[in-house]
Order: structure tokens, then sequence, then C-alpha cells
């Protein structure tokens, strides 16, 4: 016997507690019906992929022809199973995008603790989807040019340049600035090479100086606009005696 | 070696450490060997004083004035003989004052700003050079 009840729900809960309900499984169905519903089922077509591929095989006396599976079965199997991971509704690492400190924002001057160009005062001008900071000198004044920083290894300063005219090409990514492997031994010319008489050097790409031009070109009447910045990016940072960068603010 | 400066009702002091450390106020009372009671109306526009309380003796440092009050006056009658010796301007324009002004400054410059000033500290020396004139050669060293 179906109950028409349209717009109330069929069952509810027993007075008095909240997840107790009235009707239990077997007097909803009936409450429902379900002996009424007809049952639509859609057939389920399977596509039928093909698990063989015909091989020729050259040579004589190996049979002309050879069905090859098309997805080869493992060569390994463990002898446990593998723990499984627990499902997370965080994005998996390589898509997300570590935190940049709140002292470092587009425009600031920064100052490098690392590799050759340490002590180096330079401007911050975005970050880059793996994180790493984009600075650049500009070039013309402290010979920084366009570059990856990361952000573990610099001191930020609050000296802040207005950038938010300055338009940063969309060209400037991580691809890039990828680092170029040198050196790499060509087998064909093993023969010709094998003491490492033609050695290659890192030459600046054409693309490269371009970009910097094209960055700097709006960035130094920003940094000329204000007085002492030129010298001041120009010059290398360094402690003195009784200087405690802890006590210090930058 | 004469003392100058006394631990007396009115005298008064820089708080030198603590939540009103730099702050300047008067001994109103003795409470022990230790302790003493003070109270500081505030000598800058926009700056709290130091509130009547207990402080030790240690964390005071004596001042060469001295304002003329009961023991245990009120903060309003403190205020009016604070005003008369004028303790607020002799303490601004002190040195010890600007020192320590000087000394907070210092710490808050920026690292622009500290190479703003290592930049004109270096123009104003040329220039002093430049008014001095060259220097005399010594006559022992020929």
């Amino acid at each position: 016997m179906a109950v028409g009840r349209i717009g109330k729900p069929r069952n509810k809960p027993v007075a008095g507690a909240r997840s107790v309900m009235e009707h239990g499984r077997a007097k909803m169905s009936k409450l429902r019906a379900v002996h009424k519903r007809k049952k639509v089922s859609v057939p389920r077509t399977v596509e039928k992929v093909a698990e063989y591929k015909e091989k020729e095989i050259n040579g004589e006396k190996n049979g002309g022809k050879r069905m090859v599976l098309l997805k080869k079965k493992q060569r390994y199997y463990p002898t446990e199973d593998r723990p499984k991971r627990l499902p997370s509704n965080k994005r998996p690492k390589s898509e997300r995008k570590p935190r940049v400190r709140g002292a470092i924002k587009p425009g600031n001057v920064l100052i490098l603790l690392a590799g050759n160009n340490k002590g180096k005062r330079v401007v911050y001008l975005k970050q880059l989807d793996s994180g790493l900071l984009l600075v650049t000198g500009p070039y013309k004044y402290n010979r920084v040019p366009l570059r990856r920083v990361d952000q573990a290894y610099v001191i930020a300063t609050s000296t802040r340049l207005d950038i938010s005219k300055v338009d940063i090409p969309e060209t400037l990514n991580d691809k890039f600035f990828k680092k170029i492997k040198l050196n790499k031994r060509n087998i064909k010319k093993k023969s010709e090479d094998l003491f490492g008489s033609q050695k290659e050097t890192y030459q600046v790409s054409e693309e490269r100086k371009e970009a910097q031009n094209v960055v700097d070109g709006q960035l130094l009447p920003i940094v000329d606009s204000e007085p002492f910045l030129k010298e001041y990016l120009g010059c290398r940072f360094s402690l003195s005696s009784k200087q405690y960068p802890h006590l210090m603010k930058f | 070696m004469v003392f100058e400066r006394y631990v007396e009702v009115g005298r008064v002091a820089l708080v030198s450490c603590g939540p009103y450390k730099g702050k300047v106020c008067a001994i109103i009372d003795v409470i022990d060997q230790n302790r003493a009671l003070v109270e500081g109306p505030s000598t800058k526009q926009g700056e709290e004083g130091v509130p009547r309380q207990a402080i030790r003796f240690k964390l005071l440092q004596l001042l060469p004035y001295k304002i003329k009050i009961a023991h245990t006056t009120r903060s309003k009658a403190l205020k009016s003989a604070w005003d008369k010796e004028s303790i607020s301007t002799k303490w601004t324009t002190s040195i010890v004052c600007q020192k320590l002004d000087a000394r907070k400054r210092r710490q808050l410059l920026t690292d622009f700003d500290r190479f703003k000033l290592m930049k004109t500290k270096q123009r104003r020396q040329r220039l002093i050079r430049l008014c001095m004139g060259p220097k005399p050669k010594d006559k022992a060293n020929k």
C-alpha cells in the first residue's frame, strides 16, 4: 500500500531519538511501493579490447608471424601487498605552489645570500610556478640577470618599488630558466671527443638578453626616480662588527 | 667622590627596564630597602607616562632633577609640581634623552636607510676635508 503524501516525508525520527526512524527498512519499501516499480536495466556494452596483435617476424625459421600481447604482463610481482595510500583532499605536491613569506612582495628589494651573487641587492618580480622567485638586478646596476632564486636564500628588505605597471612577459617561466646541460657525451662522436678536448661553455641566449632588456627597460626609470636607490642596488650587503642580523631591521 | 643625586621624595628618575623602559618618573615614597613608589606624567605628546606603581631601585637611574612634593602626593599635585619645574622640557632637551632617542632611531633603520646614512656621512666627510684643505706634511717623516 503506497501512501501518497507528496511534499511530506514518509519517514521521521522516533520521538525522543534523533537517529532512530519510525519505519524500518521493510516497511519503507512497502511505503515506497517498490514492488510496483519497474526495474529498468540498461544493457552494459563492453567494448572488446584487442588483447593480442599480430606481428611480423623476420628470419627464416621464426614462423613468420607471432601473436604479441599489447599490454605486457608484469615483470615483477611483489611478495607482500604494498600498503595503499589513504585518500587525501590535498592536491598533489606537483600542483601545489609553495607559500611566499609575507615580507616578500613584488617590487621588494631582496638581498641574495648564496651563490656568486651573494650580498647583492636585487628586485623581486614575481613567484614562478615552481615556487622559486624571479628576480632581476637590474643587470645594468649590479650584473644580476633575470634569475630564479629560492626564498630560503634571501633576506627581504622593507624597501619596495612600485612595479604594478611593469609588464613581465609570460614567456618567463620555469621552462625558460631551466638549466641547459653542457658537455653531454655524444655517443656517435665518442672517438673524437674522448678526452674532452671540445668543451662547451655556457653562452647566454639571445632570448635571455631580449627578455632582460624588456624587463629592465621598464624597471630602470622606476629605480632612477628614487634617490640613492641606484647606488644601493649596485652595492653589496655586508655585516661589520657589532652588527647582528637578528637585531637589525631590514 | 661625593654623591650628588640622592634617593628622596621628589627625585626624578629614568626607568631602565621593563614595560616603562626609557620613561621618566618621580619617586613619591620609599617602600623598603629595595622598592620605591613612583609615578611619572607623560613627557611627550601621545606617549603615556609611568602609572603609579612600586619599582625596584635597581631599575631606576637617578637624574639630576628634583621636584618639591610631599610623600604620597596625589597625581594631580604631582603633575602641577612637575610642570612647575618643567621637568618634561628639561628631560627632552637633555643629552641623555637625545642619545636614547638616537639609539632607538638607529635601531629602526632599514637596510636602505643604513645605506643612505653611510653615503651622506661620506659626502659630509668629503666636504669637511675640502674645507680643511690638504694635511700639512709631518716634518719628522719628510
